[in-house]
């Protein structure tokens, strides 16, 4: 019950978090750095590059292991019901990150797919 | 721990002496997570060590024996899976320590078997480069062949083998291809690798750019991605269709259990009747015949009759682990276990919990975190096990009525039984969470850490290893009617039939079993229960399915029943609706289980925990009960 609840919240954050945001990538899209993106501004299809990873050594370096290595790509997939956590591509394999995790991971936008 | 429910027998295996002139060489399978290093040790030594397709199976070391083609032996010992050699959880450090020789009761091993994932090289290849530094000989193991040849992937052995120094195997673990070319290593003289450039093993983006290097020299091309995962995961993570999937077989497995099953244990159970009746027959009236009949024919014969529907849900279990599904309920559980401050790798263990508390909280070593391990561990029995599933299901069949839910769904689609099943599962469940919302808002509050969970890509479940499953089950649960239970039945027929008084034994009420019944009556009276179902519970907490041989064979003994007495019926005239409320809210929250208590000390290295565990379930169950009978009355 609970989860149906917080589902509609984050759902909805996210549609007046996302377009704005997007746009705005769009006109710094002539700066060559977008710090701004991380791995939860990705859409189920998108991808980017992984540019810094802001979180202890030790996490880090276990990110680092299952193929999170600055210069990947990253694919955003499927996610559970409010799109927390998320499944990412990366490096060839599906690994699953929680929001607060996928957050501290900064993101270059490469493509997208429509 | 070998006993109980949910593990079959682990072989405990120690390193003999120095038998013959050589000694069997020790060799370590070492590899990534769910790359298959059980299954291919399983294939070596013939043993059956748990395997599944999810992340964290074995999280300890197992050893076994391979017999060599040319008749020496080997010593195998299986490792849980790592991504590199810097231990940060438990099962990682017991992997890392045999490794390098660190592990007291283990020597070294004298070769490795390099077990990858020859379906993501790229990433798995990373894992050769500390495995190498260790300068011990290794086979490189590419598993998953007939995965990398359908998706049509490819790789060059031999330049492989040239660029890490060591030779290359491809095989399929699962299809038992190629494995000659690891019996031939173990067979072999097994050189020592040939030193090769390798990168600095902390820098890991430099670890990962020489697994690509090398991947390109041996002219790797990475399979196309799963095609058929993708599909599934489209509709078993969709928001809705997800859940809907879920609740649907969730439903079909226990209509199947009541409706489909259940005639398979009244075949069981009239078997059971007919040569009970032949032996009594056939012996003459004395008390070894009474011992047999009411002690093994009632007490553990009418445990044993639910050995269908124990294999029915094991059956569903093994499907859901082996075909990748569990590591998909962990996602969409995971907000759940957020919100009570958990991390959703918690809910792998506690998902396991469902067979067996015992291996659910071993498993509980892949949690970082001890805090968050402590709390799983002290959650994980309010999981409904199989134990507490056919005292479930012995209740839900005498007191609930077999009808439709709803006016238009017929019972065989869902019925009022089968809700109650789910009920008494999400009971659990529902407690756990509870308690772990407690815990880590009060004594075990910790800090985040991060929520790493790989998907595992889906695979059929094969036959054969649903079949083992299946077989082992069995093993484990006649074993266990076969041993406690009978022993506990045995007990209980002797405290029946003293004191002797005149060369008779005394009415089953003023017998030792029955004064012990009564003394204690007074306790559970306010929970609905008479002296009878008082002595099922004191037998209980040596196994809770104990509970219904006690009963078969109280009921077996009492003068005042019939003959050939049906437990269900017996036990509708000793408890009211309340009563039958209260029985099953005492099961799913009391640890009535001596192997979790045990475990639970070895694991939190203390008695602290299990006391803390064990009386804080119990009066959880005490005043569950009590309320539920006082409210149902």
């Amino acid at each position: 019950m609970a989860r149906k609840k917080s589902k509609k919240q984050s759902g909805a954050l996210d549609k007046n978090f996302r377009h704005p945001h997007t746009e705005t990538m769009l006109q710094l899209s002539s700066n060559s750095e977008e710090l701004a993106a991380t791995l939860v501004d990705l859409r189920r299809g998108d991808s980017a590059t992984l540019a810094a990873i802001d979180l202890p050594g030790e996490d880090a370096r276990r990110l680092m292991e299952l193929g999170f290595l600055p210069g990947t790509e990253i694919t955003a997939g499927r996610s559970a019901p409010g799109g927390d956590p998320r499944v990412f591509q990366v490096d060839g394999s599906e690994i699953a990150l929680r929001r607060e995790t996928a957050r501290r991971l900064k993101v270059h936008r490469s493509s997208r797919k429509s | 721990m070998s006993e109980c429910n949910g593990c079959p027998a682990a072989p405990v295996l120690e390193f003999p002496g120095h038998k013959g002139a050589v000694p069997p060489a020790r060799v370590a399978v070492i590899g990534p997570p769910n790359s298959g290093k059980t299954t291919l040790f399983n294939r070596l030594t013939g043993l059956r060590q748990k395997v599944a397709n999810f992340p964290g199976v074995t999280v300890e070391q197992h050893t076994g024996v391979a017999q060599l083609p040319d008749g020496r032996a080997a010593w195998v010992i299986d490792l849980p899976g790592v991504y590199g050699l810097s231990p940060r959880s438990e099962d990682e450090q017991i992997a890392h320590d045999v490794l390098t020789g660190q592990q007291g009761d283990t020597p070294q091993p004298q070769a490795v078997l390099l077990v990858l994932d020859a379906t993501n090289l790229g990433r798995h290849l990373m894992l050769a480069a500390p495995i190498l530094a260790l300068g011990l000989p290794t086979l490189v193991i590419l598993n998953m062949a007939d995965d990398l040849r359908k998706r049509r992937g490819h790789v060059d052995l031999k330049a492989l083998a040239a660029q890490l120094g060591a030779p290359v195997a491809l095989i399929s673990a699962r299809q038992g291809e190629g494995l000659d070319r690891v019996f031939d290593f173990l067979a072999g003289a097994m050189p020592k690798p040939t030193p090769v450039q390798l990168p600095v093993l902390q820098d890991i983006p430099k670890c990962r750019q020489w697994a690509g290097h090398v991947g390109n020299q041996a002219g790797y091309r990475a399979p196309l991605p799963p095609k058929w995962t993708r599909r599934l995961d489209s509709v078993l993570l969709h928001p809705v269709a997800g859940v809907l999937v879920f609740a649907a077989v969730v439903i079909a497995v226990f209509q199947t259990i009541f409706n489909y099953v259940t005639p398979l244990m009244d075949g069981v159970k009239w078997l059971f009747q007919i040569s009970g009746d032949w032996v009594a027959a056939v012996l003459p009236e004395s008390l070894f015949r009474s011992l047999l009949i009411d002690g093994v024919w009632h007490g553990v014969g009418s445990v044993i009759v639910f050995l269908p529907q124990v294999l029915m849900l094991f059956l569903f279990i093994g499907i859901l682990e082996d075909s990748g599904y569990l590591a998909r309920a962990a996602l969409i559980a995971d907000r759940t276990m957020a919100k009570v401050g958990l991390q959703g790798k918690s809910f792998i263990p506690l998902l396991s919990a469902y067979a067996c508390a015992v291996p659910a909280i071993m498993s509980t070593r892949t949690i970082e975190n001890k805090r968050d391990r402590i709390a799983t561990i002290l959650i994980a029995p309010f999981m409904t096990c199989s134990a507490r599933f056919p005292v479930y299901t012995l209740i839900v069949l005498a007191f609930v009525p077999n009808l439709p839910v709803l006016p238009f769904l017929s019972p065989k689609v869902l019925s009022t039984q089968t809700v109650a099943m789910i009920g008494l599962y999400a009971l659990g469940f529902v407690m756990a969470v509870i308690t772990a919302r407690l815990l880590k808002s009060s004594i075990l509050k910790s800090g985040r850490t991060p929520f790493l969970l790989e998907m595992p890509s889906y695979r059929w479940p094969t036959l054969q290893s649903l079949g083992l499953r299946l077989l082992d089950r069995s093993v484990v649960f006649l074993r266990r009617a076969g041993t406690v239970i009978l022993l506990v039945t045995v007990v209980l027929w002797v405290a029946a039939h003293v004191p002797f008084s005149h060369g008779k034994p005394p009415a089953l009420e003023n017998s030792l079993a029955g004064t012990v019944g009564r003394t204690i009556e007074p306790a559970i009276k306010p929970l609905g229960f008479n002296w009878k179902i008082g002595i099922g519970l004191i037998t209980s907490f040596a196994a809770r399915e104990t509970i219904i041989a006690t009963l078969g064979a109280i009921y077996g003994m009492d003068k005042a029943d019939e003959k050939n007495p049906d437990l269900q019926k017996a036990i509708h005239r000793d408890l009211t609706a309340g009563g039958a409320v209260a029985l099953l809210i005492f099961f799913a929250f009391a640890m009535q289980c001596i192997s979790t208590i045990a475990v639970v000390r070895r694991e939190t290295a203390g008695w602290k925990w299990p006391l803390v565990q064990f009386t804080y379930m119990s009066v959880v169950a005490y005043v569950g009960a009590f309320l539920a009978f006082h409210i149902i009355g």
